[in-house]
């Protein structure tokens, strides 16, 4: 948080404030620093009962959040909890920390300030209960344990203030909607407490609002001055990106060009894995041994917290990072940020340039290094979105019911409660605004008895109700097990990687399916380094030093993006160009290159491809219909070669295209697309389908159904993987209208388009299917194989699979003949 | 039916898709690891009511494969309920579904180690069960001999074309045959666990169960001396 700036006479120079503490007041001055007209404007309404504050990164908005709280509390405060700070990382809670520090030192105030986050020791947790510091900056799982606890009323009495920073980012998901239903309590705990929202730069602001404010109050939206335009460029490379990767290796020369005539540089990767490569890859080439760490969140605590030290004590030239890094944390003189692989989306790519230069005056300066030619054409429109200032969001929706079931299970861990009290509370949460007494009695059921058609659980019910009419646990001990799966982040399950022997010190976490794919000597990076995998104990990888070893690519990765529909349109229109004198020389003859051996998608006409790849059959449809509709089409389409008997294994979307891919080869896609042969039995399909699975496992563990940590040990990944997908079946074929399978239903509807969409699409492209049929993968194909979040299709493939697999076992160890042997009794006793 | 015929001492006996094993020359039935109860024991500790369905998805397999082989006698290997006491807190349909299918059938709940003591259903409460060349008890012993067990829950995983398969299988090796889980809510231990590869002798087979019951090699963990077969 830089405090403020503009010399003495500046132009953005303002009258000291008179409503500062003047000890305050006189630091700012002798450092020359004045506040911006937004932090002023913040300071002059802090009375509003909520208040969103729209402004770039580096445009002192921290501060202008927290300006009315060292103004109220002056210089001799008196104890108790004045202002929360609620943050979505942990790293941000602490950065914060130490920035309020300054001024509230240097000033000499006399406020506390203390973070308190899932790494925050016990001791400290249960001190600050008892005897809370003015200001709390955590994070919103830590806050809803804080109030699920009997003492939560007695903690937030005198709050008068909370905080609510990277709010844009929270509202994108249920953090936010738990966040929100937090603060629902709160407000009713403490019912003088204001809200403040602070947000980068939005499409929808007010939507923002609307979620921030006590339902139906109002809130008064501040935007402040969005500063110069980013300068933002594409990096130019003398040699060519590849046709498909993830690496941008062939870029390494010129970015460590770069990061010699910067400051320090901000090396942005979408997946850890890339990010571990290119960090290996830089060292390889760093022939000046700059100093460059590596940070991102599969990393050891201590090992990203060193990163971090040396980051603020300007010891690192370049930092390799993930999305860790990505939410405005201020360490040192960033003055450059480079992001490698296309962003995503264009909002991730403002926010991200928001990183550079933090200077309020000066402009944020970025280069974009696409990993292969199709992000070539993906940054160029990226580019052309952002100078055109169109930001993509996906609107939310109402508040998930998962959460709210959490949220029931909170409430009477901290003490019994009235139903109609609670709807009310409830209610008063913006994403809730529109919650019905029905739906909120279903979910009161689904946490008391399960809420099951058939009444199995009256005497072991989780909730009770008492004589006074009030709801409460029936086993006060088993608010300890609520409380462990509080929360609503869906982390893969991760397991710890470190060194065999020599202490265990810990190097990271690797997702656990990554670790189930590994054989004792196959080797992997993390942390920069390249590791030999030795064996599993107990829940932790154990590896080895392996010098000079190729590694096998890691798997784990980081935060999965969805592209925006824009991005897509305008790539579309790029396609129909006749020749590229904008792209450069390499990537407009790799789409010339396209068209010559396949086609370019077009629009009013929908272009298949199919080939065989990697021992299946390969089958891309590029409907450039986002996503979601191309998820929907990947169900669609494998329910009709699974029909079609043409034995699909799975598929995987992009806002561009969907790759299908299976045993046997599709020769004429037409009869795929009958809109009569897709609806029918669409319903069963779905309800089988692994996305539907993987939907329900997510809820159901967040509203309380399967539980996370037993007793303080997490189950492994694979028994959670593995109940859930039972309890799931078990409730579709005995139970199919149980709440939780309609919020199922709810949920995976977020992520699929309604059927309408499709039928548009194929009332739009008509007959005009384009299918050709080749022997290899296409120039636009060879990105797809890469692409995260493959969906599997569990059907007749696996069955013809399992066939091969045993005929192959049964001839690779000669059973086939010792199993005709122990066919023959070797001996028989008459009985 | 689908099923997998083999010879164990002397006798042909058949892995059911289900996971049950069927003795054709005697008419027995045998199923291992029922867990019946398992969800009303977690929500009566404090947990997450689960779908209370589990008694009846396991039951109603079982009804199928007695209607498919028409055995006569039933074994239940052990761990038929999740915890001692818990027969008598099932509910009323189930206890009746149980009553439906003894009707007309010996019976055997061997012990296991979650449901010692007795139970208050119909049958014959057992420790252990030989009969012809076979003994039947929930957890294998070491000295072993055509002896049919439960409780390890084995569940076999290989790759094909770069799909991972994996399912619930029977062991099989010279001297012992260990039974998958039969119960809807049972989780698995992998055949190439230590303590899998440790138990079966050289040359075991997997059975997989699923809707074309067949056998493999046991996948097992590389390093880990087999029993030595006697």
């Amino acid at each position: 948080m830089r405090a403020a700036v503009g010399n003495r006479g500046g132009a953005d120079y303002l009258d000291p404030m008179t409503d500062l503490p003047p000890s305050l007041q006189a630091w700012f001055d002798a450092r020359g620093w004045a506040l911006h007209p937004h932090q002023r404007t913040m300071l002059a309404r802090a009375d509003e009962p909520a208040t969103l504050l729209i402004a770039p990164t580096g445009g002192g908005k921290t501060l202008a959040g927290f300006l009315p709280t060292l103004a109220e509390l002056g210089e001799a405060p008196p104890p108790g909890l004045h202002t929360l700070y609620v943050s979505p990382l942990k790293a941000l809670a602490a950065d914060i920390r130490r920035n309020l520090g300054h001024p509230i030192e240097g000033a000499g105030l006399g406020i506390r300030v203390e973070d308190r986050t899932g790494d925050t020791p016990s001791s400290r947790k249960r001190r600050q209960r008892a005897d809370p510091p003015h200001i709390l900056l955590t994070t919103p799982e830590s806050l809803a344990l804080l109030t699920s606890y009997e003492d939560a009323a007695r903690t937030f009495a005198g709050l008068q203030r909370v905080v609510v920073d990277e709010i844009h980012a929270l509202a994108e998901s249920k953090r936010g909607d738990q966040l929100m239903l937090a603060l629902a309590r709160l407000q009713k705990l403490a019912p003088r407490l204001r809200r403040v929202g602070l947000s980068a730069t939005v499409e929808d602001p007010a939507a923002i609002a609307s979620l921030l404010a006590r339902h139906p109050d109002p809130c008064a939206i501040l935007q402040a001055d969005p500063g110069p335009e980013p300068d933002i460029r594409m990096l130019v490379t003398d040699e060519a990106p590849p046709w498909s990767g993830g690496g941008a290796k062939y870029a390494i020369p010129a970015v460590l060009e770069e990061v010699k005539r910067h400051r320090t540089t901000l090396i942005f990767h979408n997946t850890r894995a890339q990010a571990e490569l290119f960090f290996h890859n830089l060292w390889l080439a760093n022939e000046d041994a700059l100093p460059i760490g590596i940070h991102h969140g599969s990393l050891d605590r201590g090992q990203r917290e060193r990163v971090e030290a040396a980051m603020v004590r300007g010891d690192l030239r370049a930092i390799v990072c993930t999305g860790s890094l990505d939410l405005g944390i201020d360490w040192g003189d960033v003055d450059l940020v480079i992001q490698v692989g296309a962003p995503k989306n264009v909002k991730r790519l403002v926010q991200r340039i928001g990183r550079a230069n933090h200077r309020y005056n000066a402009p944020s300066k970025a280069l974009l290094v696409p990993a292969n030619r199709f992000e070539v054409v993906e940054c160029i429109a990226a580019l052309e979105a952002a100078r055109a200032g169109e930001l993509d969001g996906e609107p939310r929706g109402r508040g998930p019911r998962d959460v709210l079931c959490q949220h029931i299970l909170i409430a009477a861990c901290s003490g019994p409660f009235d139903a109609d009290d609670l709807f009310e509370e409830f209610r008063s949460a913006g994403p809730y605004a529109a919650l019905t007494r029905a739906e909120f009695d279903a979910c009161l059921d689904f946490c008391a008895t399960g809420g099951y058609a058939l009444r199995a659980y009256d005497q072991w019910q989780r909730l009770q109700r008492r004589a006074d009419g009030r709801w409460q646990l029936r086993d006060p001990r088993s608010a300890v097990r609520i409380r462990q799966n509080i929360g609503t982040i869906q982390d893969s399950d991760t397991l710890k990687v470190k060194w065999r022997g020599r202490g265990g010190a810990p190097l990271g976490e690797v997702e656990e399916g990554f670790a189930a794919s590994l054989s004792k000597g196959d080797t992997f990076l993390i942390g920069g380094q390249i590791v030999r995998y030795e064996g599993l104990r107990e829940l932790v990888v154990e590896v080895t030093r392996s010098p000079g070893a190729k590694p096998k690519i890691a798997t784990f990765m980081g935060t999965k993006f969805a592209t925006s529909t824009q991005l897509s349109e305008r790539i579309l229109r790029m396609f129909r160009q006749d020749s590229w004198p904008d792209l450069p020389a390499h990537t407009a003859q790799w789409l010339a290159l396209q068209r010559e051996v396949s086609r370019l998608p077009s629009p009013g006409r929908l272009l298949v491809e199919s080939f065989p790849h990697d021992g299946r059959e390969q089958m891309v449809v590029y409907g450039f219909a986002g996503r979601n509709a191309q998820q929907t089409l990947g169900l669609l389409l494998t329910k009709r070669m699974e029909e079609m008997g043409l034995a699909p294994m799975g598929f995987v979307s992009t806002d561009y295209a969907t790759l299908i891919w299976g045993l046997d080869a599709v020769t004429d896609p037409a009869p795929l697309f009958d809109l009569a042969a897709l609806e029918d039995g669409l319903d069963t399909w779905l309800a089988g389908n692994a996305v539907m699975k993987r939907t329900f496992r997510a809820s159901a563990t967040i509203a309380g159904l399967i539980e996370r940590q037993v007793g303080g040990q997490r189950k492994t990944g694979r028994q959670a993987t593995m109940s859930s997908d039972i309890l799931y079946d078990t409730l579709l074929k005995y139970d199919p209208d149980h709440l939780m399978l309609r919020i199922t239903r709810e949920e995976a509807m977020r992520g699929l388009v309604d059927f309408d969409r499709i039928r548009e699409m194929k009332a739009r492209v008509g007959g005009r299917i384009d299918h050709v049929r080749l022997s290899r993968v296409t120039p636009l194909a060879a990105p797809l194989f890469l692409e995260p979040g493959r969906v599997p299709v569990r059907g007749s493939a696996d069955e013809r699979l399992l066939e091969e697999g045993v005929t192959r076992l049964m001839e690779d160890s000669g059973l086939a003949e010792v199993d005709a042997g122990m066919s023959k009794p070797k001996w028989r006793v008459p009985f | 039916m689908n099923s997998h015929a083999f010879i164990f001492h002397g006798e042909r006996l058949c892995a059911l898709p289900s996971g049950a094993l069927h003795w054709p020359g005697l008419s027995v039935l045998v199923v291992s690891d029922l867990h019946l109860g398992k969800a009303a024991r977690l929500s009566a500790v404090g947990g997450a009511a689960l779908p209370p369905y589990e008694a009846r998805e396991t039951l109603s397999r079982l009804s199928h494969d007695l209607e498919i082989t028409g055995a006569g006698r039933v074994i239940c290997l052990g761990d038929s309920f999740d915890a001692a006491g818990l027969d008598v807190h099932l509910p009323e349909d189930d206890l009746m579904f149980i009553a439906r299918l003894q009707a007309g059938r010996d019976w055997d709940w061997i012990e296991g180690n979650h449901d010692p003591g007795p139970v208050s259903l119909g049958g014959t409460h057992r420790a252990d069960l030989s009969l012809g060349p076979l003994v039947f008890r929930h957890i294998a012993s070491d000295a072993a001999e055509g002896e049919v067990s439960g409780h390890y829950h084995p569940k076999a995983r290989f790759t094909a074309r770069g799909r991972a398969l994996s399912m619930p299988c029977f062991l099989v090796d010279e001297r012992r045959l260990v039974m998958p889980a039969y119960g809807a809510y049972t989780g698995g231990l992998w055949t190439d666990s230590a303590t899998l590869s440790a138990l079966m002798g050289k040359g075991a087979q997997a059975i997989l169960t699923g809707r074309r019951p067949c056998a493999i090699p046991m996948p097992r963990r590389a390093g880990i001396r087999p029993q030595p077969a006697t």
